[in-house]
Protein backbone atom coordinates (compact mmCIF):
# COMPACT_ATOMS: atom_id res chain seq x y z
CA UNK A 1 0.00 0.00 0.00
CA UNK A 2 1.58 3.49 -0.97
CA UNK A 3 0.83 4.50 2.51
CA UNK A 4 3.02 2.45 3.86
CA UNK A 5 5.71 2.73 1.56
CA UNK A 6 5.53 6.42 1.95
CA UNK A 7 5.22 6.87 5.41
CA UNK A 8 5.91 3.78 6.94
CA UNK A 9 5.70 3.46 11.02
CA UNK A 10 5.23 7.16 10.65
CA UNK A 11 1.64 7.17 10.19
CA UNK A 12 0.78 6.22 13.49
CA UNK A 13 2.94 8.76 15.24
CA UNK A 14 2.39 12.01 13.38
CA UNK A 15 -0.47 14.24 13.66
CA UNK A 16 -1.16 16.15 10.45
CA UNK A 17 -3.83 15.47 8.61
CA UNK A 18 -3.65 17.33 5.20
CA UNK A 19 -5.30 14.98 2.29
CA UNK A 20 -4.33 18.56 -0.06
CA UNK A 21 -0.77 18.27 0.93
CA UNK A 22 -0.66 14.39 0.57
CA UNK A 23 0.32 14.68 4.42
CA UNK A 24 -1.10 11.49 6.52
CA UNK A 25 -0.73 10.99 10.17
CA UNK A 26 -2.94 8.80 12.21
CA UNK A 27 -2.33 9.48 15.55
CA UNK A 28 -5.27 11.94 15.79
CA UNK A 29 -7.46 9.17 14.92
CA UNK A 30 -5.70 6.56 17.37
CA UNK A 31 -6.36 9.10 20.00
CA UNK A 32 -9.69 9.71 19.93
CA UNK A 33 -10.93 6.28 19.45
CA UNK A 34 -9.00 5.07 22.66
CA UNK A 35 -10.03 8.13 24.55
CA UNK A 36 -13.90 8.36 23.47
CA UNK A 37 -13.89 4.69 24.33
CA UNK A 38 -12.00 4.46 27.66
CA UNK A 39 -14.35 7.53 28.39
CA UNK A 40 -17.45 5.44 27.54
CA UNK A 41 -16.16 2.67 29.45
CA UNK A 42 -15.08 4.54 32.86
CA UNK A 43 -19.16 5.79 32.55
CA UNK A 44 -20.78 2.77 31.02
CA UNK A 45 -19.27 0.29 33.37
CA UNK A 46 -20.71 1.03 36.73
CA UNK A 47 -23.95 1.16 35.47
CA UNK A 48 -23.59 -1.92 33.18
CA UNK A 49 -22.91 -4.11 36.07
CA UNK A 50 -25.13 -2.69 38.43
CA UNK A 51 -27.79 -3.74 35.82
CA UNK A 52 -26.44 -6.78 35.54
CA UNK A 53 -26.35 -7.58 38.98
CA UNK A 54 -29.94 -5.95 39.86
CA UNK A 55 -31.52 -8.69 37.21
CA UNK A 56 -29.72 -11.18 38.47
CA UNK A 57 -29.20 -11.37 41.94
CA UNK A 58 -32.23 -8.28 43.22
CA UNK A 59 -35.16 -8.13 41.03
CA UNK A 60 -38.49 -9.55 41.66
CA UNK A 61 -38.50 -12.46 39.02
CA UNK A 62 -41.22 -10.92 37.50
CA UNK A 63 -39.39 -7.78 36.83
CA UNK A 64 -36.66 -10.08 35.20
CA UNK A 65 -37.72 -10.54 31.93
CA UNK A 66 -39.03 -7.27 31.29
CA UNK A 67 -36.02 -5.73 32.36
CA UNK A 68 -33.98 -7.59 29.96
CA UNK A 69 -36.35 -6.96 27.07
CA UNK A 70 -35.95 -3.21 27.80
CA UNK A 71 -32.00 -3.05 28.30
CA UNK A 72 -31.96 -5.24 25.11
CA UNK A 73 -33.67 -2.66 23.22
CA UNK A 74 -30.94 -0.27 24.04
CA UNK A 75 -28.49 -2.48 21.85
CA UNK A 76 -31.28 -2.69 19.38
CA UNK A 77 -32.09 0.62 18.57
CA UNK A 78 -29.98 1.72 15.12
CA UNK A 79 -26.80 3.97 15.43
CA UNK A 80 -27.68 6.30 12.85
CA UNK A 81 -30.99 6.60 15.01
CA UNK A 82 -28.22 7.28 18.01
CA UNK A 83 -26.74 9.86 15.78
CA UNK A 84 -29.53 11.06 14.94
CA UNK A 85 -30.79 11.98 18.57
CA UNK A 86 -27.42 13.21 19.57
CA UNK A 87 -26.94 16.08 16.76
CA UNK A 88 -30.52 17.18 17.64
CA UNK A 89 -30.76 16.83 21.27
CA UNK A 90 -27.63 15.88 22.78
CA UNK A 91 -25.66 18.11 20.94
CA UNK A 92 -27.67 21.00 22.20
CA UNK A 93 -28.07 19.85 25.77
CA UNK A 94 -24.30 19.36 26.43
CA UNK A 95 -23.56 22.70 24.84
CA UNK A 96 -26.17 24.69 27.41
CA UNK A 97 -23.98 22.54 30.34
CA UNK A 98 -20.56 23.72 28.80
CA UNK A 99 -22.20 27.37 28.45
CA UNK A 100 -22.73 27.31 32.05
CA UNK A 101 -19.95 26.08 33.57
CA UNK A 102 -17.91 29.06 35.60
CA UNK A 103 -14.79 30.61 33.95
CA UNK A 104 -12.45 29.09 36.07
CA UNK A 105 -13.23 25.55 35.06
CA UNK A 106 -13.35 26.05 31.45
CA UNK A 107 -9.79 27.08 31.63
CA UNK A 108 -8.49 23.81 32.82
CA UNK A 109 -7.36 21.96 30.14
CA UNK A 110 -9.67 18.70 30.70
CA UNK A 111 -12.37 21.62 29.82
CA UNK A 112 -10.87 23.68 27.21
CA UNK A 113 -12.04 24.61 23.59
CA UNK A 114 -15.07 25.59 22.48
CA UNK A 115 -18.56 25.51 23.86
CA UNK A 116 -19.56 23.61 20.42
CA UNK A 117 -20.93 20.68 22.07
CA UNK A 118 -19.99 18.53 19.40
CA UNK A 119 -17.14 16.95 20.66
CA UNK A 120 -15.81 14.37 22.56
CA UNK A 121 -17.91 14.27 26.00
CA UNK A 122 -20.94 14.06 23.25
CA UNK A 123 -19.13 11.10 21.29
CA UNK A 124 -18.16 9.37 24.98
CA UNK A 125 -21.48 9.88 26.13
CA UNK A 126 -23.51 8.31 23.34
CA UNK A 127 -20.89 5.61 23.02
CA UNK A 128 -21.77 4.26 26.97
CA UNK A 129 -25.48 3.94 26.20
CA UNK A 130 -24.45 2.02 23.13
CA UNK A 131 -21.93 -0.20 25.43
CA UNK A 132 -24.36 -0.89 28.33
CA UNK A 133 -26.74 -3.37 27.16
CA UNK A 134 -23.45 -5.56 25.89
CA UNK A 135 -21.33 -5.41 29.06
CA UNK A 136 -24.47 -5.81 31.17
CA UNK A 137 -25.79 -8.94 29.37
CA UNK A 138 -22.73 -10.95 29.01
CA UNK A 139 -22.51 -9.73 32.95
CA UNK A 140 -25.86 -11.04 33.76
CA UNK A 141 -24.87 -14.63 31.98
CA UNK A 142 -21.36 -14.63 33.68
CA UNK A 143 -22.99 -13.88 37.17
CA UNK A 144 -25.74 -16.67 36.20
CA UNK A 145 -23.07 -19.13 36.35
CA UNK A 146 -21.74 -18.51 39.60
CA UNK A 147 -22.60 -21.64 41.53
CA UNK A 148 -25.15 -20.88 43.98
CA UNK A 149 -22.74 -22.35 46.76
CA UNK A 150 -20.68 -19.26 46.87
CA UNK A 151 -23.82 -16.67 47.86
CA UNK A 152 -25.18 -19.20 50.41
CA UNK A 153 -21.87 -19.90 51.78
CA UNK A 154 -20.96 -15.83 52.02
CA UNK A 155 -24.72 -15.72 53.75
CA UNK A 156 -24.26 -18.36 55.92
CA UNK A 157 -21.14 -16.64 57.50
CA UNK A 158 -23.38 -14.07 58.25
CA UNK A 159 -22.62 -11.61 55.07
CA UNK A 160 -25.13 -8.63 54.25
CA UNK A 161 -26.37 -8.57 50.56
CA UNK A 162 -23.83 -6.79 49.73
CA UNK A 163 -21.20 -9.10 50.57
CA UNK A 164 -22.66 -11.95 49.31
CA UNK A 165 -22.89 -10.11 45.49
CA UNK A 166 -19.51 -9.07 46.17
CA UNK A 167 -18.23 -12.50 46.78
CA UNK A 168 -20.16 -13.60 43.55
CA UNK A 169 -18.82 -11.06 41.50
CA UNK A 170 -15.37 -11.68 42.62
CA UNK A 171 -15.77 -15.03 41.20
CA UNK A 172 -17.35 -14.21 38.14
CA UNK A 173 -14.45 -11.07 37.54
CA UNK A 174 -12.47 -13.24 34.70
CA UNK A 175 -15.90 -13.09 32.59
CA UNK A 176 -17.10 -9.85 33.65
CA UNK A 177 -13.74 -8.38 32.61
CA UNK A 178 -14.21 -10.36 29.32
CA UNK A 179 -17.60 -8.37 28.88
CA UNK A 180 -16.01 -5.02 29.54
CA UNK A 181 -13.59 -5.66 27.15
CA UNK A 182 -16.39 -6.83 24.59
CA UNK A 183 -17.64 -3.59 25.33
CA UNK A 184 -14.30 -2.07 24.70
CA UNK A 185 -14.66 -3.57 21.28
CA UNK A 186 -18.12 -2.40 20.40
CA UNK A 187 -17.10 1.30 21.23
CA UNK A 188 -13.71 1.57 19.13
CA UNK A 189 -15.62 0.41 16.35
CA UNK A 190 -18.72 1.90 16.77
CA UNK A 191 -18.72 4.75 13.63
CA UNK A 192 -22.56 6.84 13.00
CA UNK A 193 -23.45 7.82 15.73
CA UNK A 194 -19.73 8.86 17.21
CA UNK A 195 -19.20 10.28 13.55
CA UNK A 196 -22.48 12.15 13.94
CA UNK A 197 -21.33 13.62 17.38
CA UNK A 198 -17.47 14.19 17.82
CA UNK A 199 -17.15 17.21 15.51
CA UNK A 200 -14.65 15.25 13.28
CA UNK A 201 -11.45 17.52 13.94
CA UNK A 202 -8.04 15.46 13.42
CA UNK A 203 -6.41 17.35 16.45
CA UNK A 204 -5.32 15.19 19.55
CA UNK A 205 -6.91 17.36 22.63
CA UNK A 206 -7.10 16.58 26.49
CA UNK A 207 -10.34 18.63 26.38
CA UNK A 208 -13.47 16.93 26.76
CA UNK A 209 -15.08 20.24 25.21
CA UNK A 210 -13.03 19.77 21.77
CA UNK A 211 -14.29 18.14 18.37
CA UNK A 212 -12.14 15.23 18.04
CA UNK A 213 -12.17 12.53 15.15
CA UNK A 214 -11.93 8.48 15.62
CA UNK A 215 -10.62 5.44 13.10
CA UNK A 216 -14.13 4.60 12.35
CA UNK A 217 -15.33 8.35 11.69
CA UNK A 218 -12.43 9.42 9.11
CA UNK A 219 -13.01 6.44 7.22
CA UNK A 220 -16.63 6.77 7.07
CA UNK A 221 -16.26 10.23 6.41
CA UNK A 222 -13.77 10.53 3.71
CA UNK A 223 -13.55 7.73 2.07
CA UNK A 224 -15.97 7.62 -0.45
CA UNK A 225 -14.39 11.51 -1.51
CA UNK A 226 -10.90 9.88 -1.02
CA UNK A 227 -9.46 11.08 -5.05
CA UNK A 228 -5.81 9.78 -5.06
CA UNK A 229 -4.17 6.88 -4.31
CA UNK A 230 -2.51 7.86 -1.30
CA UNK A 231 -5.55 9.15 0.21
CA UNK A 232 -7.18 6.40 -0.25
CA UNK A 233 -4.70 3.80 0.96
CA UNK A 234 -4.25 5.85 4.07
CA UNK A 235 -7.74 5.03 5.14
CA UNK A 236 -7.28 1.78 4.13
CA UNK A 237 -4.65 1.43 6.67
CA UNK A 238 -6.35 3.34 8.77
CA UNK A 239 -9.58 0.49 8.71
CA UNK A 240 -7.04 -2.35 8.77
CA UNK A 241 -5.37 -0.96 12.30
CA UNK A 242 -9.01 -0.62 13.51
CA UNK A 243 -10.01 -4.48 12.21
CA UNK A 244 -6.83 -6.06 13.81
CA UNK A 245 -7.57 -4.34 17.12
CA UNK A 246 -11.11 -4.97 17.96
CA UNK A 247 -9.94 -8.97 16.49
CA UNK A 248 -7.60 -8.97 19.18
CA UNK A 249 -9.88 -7.58 21.73
CA UNK A 250 -13.21 -9.40 20.68
CA UNK A 251 -10.83 -12.88 20.79
CA UNK A 252 -9.18 -11.90 24.30
CA UNK A 253 -13.01 -10.76 25.43
CA UNK A 254 -14.26 -14.11 23.93
CA UNK A 255 -11.86 -16.45 25.95
CA UNK A 256 -12.34 -14.87 29.33
CA UNK A 257 -15.92 -15.34 29.01
CA UNK A 258 -15.58 -18.91 27.86
CA UNK A 259 -12.77 -19.76 30.57
CA UNK A 260 -15.21 -18.75 32.80
CA UNK A 261 -18.13 -20.61 31.38
CA UNK A 262 -15.61 -23.81 31.26
CA UNK A 263 -14.87 -23.31 34.90
CA UNK A 264 -18.72 -23.37 35.71
CA UNK A 265 -19.49 -26.78 34.20
CA UNK A 266 -16.33 -28.07 36.84
CA UNK A 267 -17.90 -26.56 40.12
CA UNK A 268 -21.53 -26.18 39.39
CA UNK A 269 -22.14 -29.77 39.96
CA UNK A 270 -22.25 -30.73 43.31
CA UNK A 271 -24.16 -27.48 44.07
CA UNK A 272 -26.89 -28.73 41.98
CA UNK A 273 -26.98 -32.27 43.73
CA UNK A 274 -27.48 -30.57 46.96
CA UNK A 275 -30.01 -28.80 45.65
CA UNK A 276 -31.88 -31.53 44.85
CA UNK A 277 -30.97 -33.01 48.34
CA UNK A 278 -32.81 -30.05 50.15
CA UNK B 1 -22.26 3.34 64.53
CA UNK B 2 -21.63 -0.18 65.36
CA UNK B 3 -20.30 -2.33 62.54
CA UNK B 4 -23.19 -4.00 61.76
CA UNK B 5 -25.08 -0.87 61.15
CA UNK B 6 -22.60 0.39 58.97
CA UNK B 7 -22.01 -2.90 56.91
CA UNK B 8 -26.37 -3.21 56.64
CA UNK B 9 -25.98 0.71 55.62
CA UNK B 10 -23.50 0.03 53.20
CA UNK B 11 -25.72 -3.01 51.90
CA UNK B 12 -28.51 -0.97 51.49
CA UNK B 13 -26.85 1.57 49.51
CA UNK B 14 -25.62 -1.10 46.78
CA UNK B 15 -28.48 -1.81 46.30
CA UNK B 16 -30.58 1.56 45.87
CA UNK B 17 -27.01 1.64 43.67
CA UNK B 18 -28.13 -1.29 40.81
CA UNK B 19 -31.66 0.03 40.99
CA UNK B 20 -30.54 3.59 40.25
CA UNK B 21 -28.35 2.52 37.36
CA UNK B 22 -31.47 0.15 35.82
CA UNK B 23 -33.47 3.62 36.01
CA UNK B 24 -30.39 5.85 34.59
CA UNK B 25 -30.11 2.97 31.47
CA UNK B 26 -33.85 3.46 31.16
CA UNK B 27 -33.82 7.57 30.91
CA UNK B 28 -31.50 7.51 27.44
CA UNK B 29 -33.77 4.86 26.15
CA UNK B 30 -37.21 6.79 26.99
CA UNK B 31 -35.99 10.16 25.43
CA UNK B 32 -34.00 8.44 22.16
CA UNK B 33 -37.73 6.89 21.71
CA UNK B 34 -39.92 10.00 22.78
CA UNK B 35 -38.24 12.52 20.23
CA UNK B 36 -38.35 9.88 17.29
CA UNK B 37 -41.93 9.16 17.89
CA UNK B 38 -42.86 13.08 18.77
CA UNK B 39 -40.50 14.64 16.07
CA UNK B 40 -40.70 11.79 13.42
CA UNK B 41 -44.60 11.19 13.41
CA UNK B 42 -44.78 14.99 12.25
CA UNK B 43 -43.78 14.38 8.60
CA UNK B 44 -45.01 10.92 8.42
CA UNK B 45 -47.79 10.32 5.92
CA UNK B 46 -48.75 8.29 3.24
CA UNK B 47 -46.45 10.71 0.78
CA UNK B 48 -43.53 9.33 2.87
CA UNK B 49 -43.94 6.17 1.89
CA UNK B 50 -45.22 6.84 -1.48
CA UNK B 51 -43.10 9.88 -2.94
CA UNK B 52 -39.81 10.35 -4.15
CA UNK B 53 -37.69 13.23 -2.23
CA UNK B 54 -38.37 16.62 -3.37
CA UNK B 55 -35.75 19.03 -4.49
CA UNK B 56 -34.04 21.22 -2.09
CA UNK B 57 -36.35 24.14 -0.52
CA UNK B 58 -39.37 22.43 -1.70
CA UNK B 59 -41.39 21.02 0.90
CA UNK B 60 -43.52 17.67 1.48
CA UNK B 61 -41.90 14.47 -1.00
CA UNK B 62 -41.31 10.87 1.06
CA UNK B 63 -38.47 8.21 0.60
CA UNK B 64 -40.31 5.67 -1.35
CA UNK B 65 -36.50 5.41 -3.07
CA UNK B 66 -35.42 4.70 0.57
CA UNK B 67 -37.65 2.07 1.49
CA UNK B 68 -37.33 0.00 -1.34
CA UNK B 69 -33.37 0.18 -1.22
CA UNK B 70 -33.75 -0.77 1.64
CA UNK B 71 -36.03 -3.86 1.49
CA UNK B 72 -33.81 -4.94 -1.98
CA UNK B 73 -30.74 -4.84 0.12
CA UNK B 74 -31.89 -6.88 3.27
CA UNK B 75 -33.45 -9.09 0.81
CA UNK B 76 -30.11 -9.37 -0.59
CA UNK B 77 -28.47 -10.11 2.40
CA UNK B 78 -30.80 -12.56 3.79
CA UNK B 79 -30.50 -14.61 0.28
CA UNK B 80 -26.57 -14.67 1.11
CA UNK B 81 -26.55 -15.34 4.57
CA UNK B 82 -29.89 -17.59 5.55
CA UNK B 83 -28.23 -20.73 3.74
CA UNK B 84 -24.49 -20.03 5.23
CA UNK B 85 -26.14 -19.26 8.61
CA UNK B 86 -28.42 -21.42 9.19
CA UNK B 87 -26.23 -24.65 7.65
CA UNK B 88 -23.02 -23.63 9.61
CA UNK B 89 -25.57 -23.50 12.87
CA UNK B 90 -26.85 -27.38 12.51
CA UNK B 91 -23.46 -27.68 11.79
CA UNK B 92 -22.09 -26.20 15.47
CA UNK B 93 -25.12 -27.63 17.32
CA UNK B 94 -24.93 -31.13 15.90
CA UNK B 95 -21.21 -31.46 16.29
CA UNK B 96 -20.51 -29.60 19.21
CA UNK B 97 -17.79 -31.35 20.46
CA UNK B 98 -15.59 -31.70 17.62
CA UNK B 99 -12.77 -29.15 17.53
CA UNK B 100 -13.66 -27.30 14.19
CA UNK B 101 -17.00 -26.45 15.84
CA UNK B 102 -15.19 -25.09 18.66
CA UNK B 103 -13.50 -22.72 15.97
CA UNK B 104 -16.55 -21.99 13.77
CA UNK B 105 -17.95 -20.38 16.84
CA UNK B 106 -15.01 -18.61 17.41
CA UNK B 107 -15.00 -17.56 13.97
CA UNK B 108 -19.11 -16.11 14.00
CA UNK B 109 -18.68 -14.13 17.35
CA UNK B 110 -15.17 -12.81 16.43
CA UNK B 111 -16.72 -11.74 12.78
CA UNK B 112 -19.51 -10.72 14.64
CA UNK B 113 -17.55 -8.32 16.95
CA UNK B 114 -16.03 -6.72 13.67
CA UNK B 115 -16.97 -2.99 12.70
CA UNK B 116 -19.15 -2.14 10.66
CA UNK B 117 -17.24 0.35 9.13
CA UNK B 118 -14.36 -2.61 8.44
CA UNK B 119 -17.43 -4.60 6.94
CA UNK B 120 -17.85 -1.91 4.73
CA UNK B 121 -14.43 -1.14 3.20
CA UNK B 122 -13.78 -4.81 3.37
CA UNK B 123 -17.09 -5.57 0.89
CA UNK B 124 -15.34 -2.27 -1.01
CA UNK B 125 -12.43 -3.99 -2.10
CA UNK B 126 -13.98 -7.41 -2.74
CA UNK B 127 -17.31 -6.17 -4.14
CA UNK B 128 -16.92 -2.29 -5.63
CA UNK B 129 -13.36 -2.04 -6.81
CA UNK B 130 -12.88 -5.30 -9.23
CA UNK B 131 -16.43 -3.55 -10.89
CA UNK B 132 -15.30 -0.41 -10.47
CA UNK B 133 -19.29 0.61 -9.56
CA UNK B 134 -21.09 0.84 -6.46
CA UNK B 135 -23.97 -1.44 -6.55
CA UNK B 136 -26.96 -2.82 -4.83
CA UNK B 137 -25.02 -5.95 -5.03
CA UNK B 138 -22.40 -4.99 -3.24
CA UNK B 139 -24.17 -3.28 -0.28
CA UNK B 140 -26.40 -6.72 -0.03
CA UNK B 141 -22.67 -8.55 0.14
CA UNK B 142 -21.90 -6.49 3.07
CA UNK B 143 -25.50 -6.27 4.75
CA UNK B 144 -25.07 -10.38 4.64
CA UNK B 145 -22.05 -10.59 6.45
CA UNK B 146 -23.16 -8.65 8.83
CA UNK B 147 -26.09 -10.86 8.79
CA UNK B 148 -24.25 -14.37 8.36
CA UNK B 149 -22.83 -15.05 12.60
CA UNK B 150 -26.25 -13.40 14.06
CA UNK B 151 -28.12 -16.13 12.16
CA UNK B 152 -25.59 -19.00 12.47
CA UNK B 153 -25.27 -18.39 16.66
CA UNK B 154 -29.44 -18.53 16.96
CA UNK B 155 -29.79 -21.44 15.08
CA UNK B 156 -27.14 -23.59 16.85
CA UNK B 157 -28.97 -21.91 20.34
CA UNK B 158 -32.37 -23.22 18.83
CA UNK B 159 -31.06 -26.35 17.62
CA UNK B 160 -29.91 -27.22 20.98
CA UNK B 161 -33.59 -25.96 22.78
CA UNK B 162 -35.25 -29.04 21.09
CA UNK B 163 -35.20 -31.93 23.37
CA UNK B 164 -32.17 -34.69 22.84
CA UNK B 165 -35.48 -37.53 23.19
CA UNK B 166 -36.68 -35.92 19.49
CA UNK B 167 -33.30 -36.41 18.12
CA UNK B 168 -32.58 -39.91 19.76
CA UNK B 169 -36.35 -41.38 18.86
CA UNK B 170 -35.53 -40.53 14.77
CA UNK B 171 -32.21 -42.26 15.30
CA UNK B 172 -33.52 -44.97 17.23
CA UNK B 173 -36.70 -45.70 14.26
CA UNK B 174 -33.62 -45.67 11.83
CA UNK B 175 -32.78 -42.50 10.57
CA UNK B 176 -29.38 -41.22 9.05
CA UNK B 177 -28.24 -38.65 11.24
CA UNK B 178 -28.66 -36.05 8.36
CA UNK B 179 -32.74 -37.14 7.82
CA UNK B 180 -32.87 -36.80 11.77
CA UNK B 181 -31.98 -33.77 11.61
CA UNK B 182 -33.66 -31.78 8.67
CA UNK B 183 -36.88 -34.00 9.13
CA UNK B 184 -37.09 -33.97 12.66
CA UNK B 185 -34.56 -31.43 14.66
CA UNK B 186 -34.61 -28.40 11.90
CA UNK B 187 -39.03 -28.28 11.68
CA UNK B 188 -38.87 -28.13 15.19
CA UNK B 189 -37.23 -25.20 15.82
CA UNK B 190 -37.74 -23.53 12.56
CA UNK B 191 -39.98 -20.61 14.71
CA UNK B 192 -37.04 -20.60 16.59
CA UNK B 193 -34.82 -20.22 13.46
CA UNK B 194 -37.23 -17.58 11.32
CA UNK B 195 -37.08 -15.33 14.73
CA UNK B 196 -33.68 -15.81 14.74
CA UNK B 197 -33.33 -14.25 10.84
CA UNK B 198 -36.35 -11.48 11.28
CA UNK B 199 -33.94 -9.80 14.02
CA UNK B 200 -30.99 -10.34 11.91
CA UNK B 201 -32.74 -8.47 9.23
CA UNK B 202 -33.94 -6.01 11.41
CA UNK B 203 -30.18 -5.18 12.54
CA UNK B 204 -29.10 -5.24 8.98
CA UNK B 205 -31.69 -2.67 7.79
CA UNK B 206 -30.57 -0.30 10.54
CA UNK B 207 -27.01 -0.76 9.48
CA UNK B 208 -25.61 2.85 7.84
CA UNK B 209 -21.69 2.37 7.93
CA UNK B 210 -21.48 -0.76 5.62
CA UNK B 211 -23.57 1.07 2.36
CA UNK B 212 -21.41 4.15 2.72
CA UNK B 213 -19.50 3.10 -0.01
CA UNK B 214 -20.55 0.02 -1.31
CA UNK B 215 -24.20 0.55 -2.05
CA UNK B 216 -23.64 4.56 -1.71
CA UNK B 217 -26.87 6.29 -2.39
CA UNK B 218 -29.36 7.40 -5.34
CA UNK B 219 -31.69 10.01 -6.18
CA UNK B 220 -33.27 7.98 -7.96
CA UNK B 221 -35.50 5.35 -8.02
CA UNK B 222 -33.75 2.00 -8.83
CA UNK B 223 -34.47 -1.40 -8.51
CA UNK B 224 -31.27 -2.66 -10.93
CA UNK B 225 -28.91 -4.80 -8.60
CA UNK B 226 -25.87 -2.97 -10.60
CA UNK B 227 -26.39 0.23 -9.98
CA UNK B 228 -25.96 2.11 -6.56
CA UNK B 229 -29.40 2.62 -4.45
CA UNK B 230 -30.51 4.72 -1.95
CA UNK B 231 -31.79 3.18 1.33
CA UNK B 232 -33.79 4.53 4.51
CA UNK B 233 -30.05 4.72 6.45
CA UNK B 234 -27.79 6.67 4.21
CA UNK B 235 -30.66 9.01 3.58
CA UNK B 236 -31.05 9.60 7.18
CA UNK B 237 -27.41 10.27 7.19
CA UNK B 238 -28.11 12.46 4.29
CA UNK B 239 -30.63 14.24 6.07
CA UNK B 240 -29.54 14.22 9.50
CA UNK B 241 -26.29 16.12 8.82
CA UNK B 242 -27.82 18.52 6.18
CA UNK B 243 -28.87 21.99 6.59
CA UNK B 244 -32.13 22.01 5.89
CA UNK B 245 -35.24 22.08 8.00
CA UNK B 246 -37.47 20.09 5.80
CA UNK B 247 -34.51 17.20 5.54
CA UNK B 248 -34.26 17.23 9.39
CA UNK B 249 -37.99 16.42 9.50
CA UNK B 250 -37.50 13.73 6.63
CA UNK B 251 -34.46 12.05 8.90
CA UNK B 252 -36.87 11.98 12.25
CA UNK B 253 -39.32 10.35 9.99
CA UNK B 254 -36.79 8.05 8.58
CA UNK B 255 -35.67 7.24 12.29
CA UNK B 256 -39.14 6.64 13.17
CA UNK B 257 -39.80 3.90 10.83
CA UNK B 258 -36.62 2.09 11.30
CA UNK B 259 -37.13 2.08 14.86
CA UNK B 260 -40.89 0.88 14.52
CA UNK B 261 -39.35 -1.78 12.36
CA UNK B 262 -36.86 -2.70 15.19
CA UNK B 263 -39.37 -2.72 18.00
CA UNK B 264 -41.85 -4.91 15.86
CA UNK B 265 -39.39 -7.74 14.90
CA UNK B 266 -37.84 -7.73 18.54
CA UNK B 267 -41.40 -7.85 20.12
CA UNK B 268 -42.58 -10.91 17.51
CA UNK B 269 -39.02 -12.31 18.41
CA UNK B 270 -39.64 -12.62 22.00
CA UNK B 271 -43.12 -13.80 20.88
CA UNK B 272 -41.73 -16.66 19.20
CA UNK B 273 -38.92 -17.56 21.66
CA UNK B 274 -41.18 -17.68 24.12
CA UNK B 275 -43.22 -20.60 22.82
CA UNK B 276 -40.54 -22.39 21.88
CA UNK B 277 -38.53 -22.05 25.05
CA UNK B 278 -42.09 -23.64 26.72
CA UNK B 279 -41.89 -26.61 24.52
CA UNK B 280 -38.21 -26.91 25.85
CA UNK B 281 -39.58 -27.06 29.13
CA UNK B 282 -41.75 -29.47 28.32
CA UNK B 283 -39.99 -32.08 26.24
Amino acid sequence: MPSIQKFGLRFWRTDVWDPVAGEFGALPFIWGTLYSSVLALLVATPIALGIAIFISELCPAALRQPLVFVTELLAAIPSIVYGLWGIFVLVPAVRAVETSLPDAVRSLPLFSGPPLGLGMLSAALILAVMVIPFISSISREVLKSVPHAQREGAYALGATRFEAIRAAVFYARTGILGAVMLGFGRALGETMAVTMVIGNNPKVSMSLFAPQYTMAAVVANEFAEAADDLYLSALVEIGLVLFIITLVINALSRLLIWSMARTETVVAEPVESAEVLA
Amino acid sequence: MTPTTRRKLLSSLFVGFCAGAVLLALIPLAFVLFFVVSQGIRSLNLAFFTHMPTPVGEAGGGMANAIVGTLILSGLAAGMAVPIGVLSGIYMSEYAGSRFAAVVRFAADTLNGVPSIVIGLFAYVVAVLPFKQFSALAGGFALGLMMIPIIARTTEEMLLLVPGTMREGALALGATRARAVFSVVLPAALPGIVTGVVLALARVAGETAPLLFTAFNNRFFSTSLKEPISSLTVQVYTYATGPYDDWHRQAWSGALVLVSIVLICSLLARLATRRLERMHARG
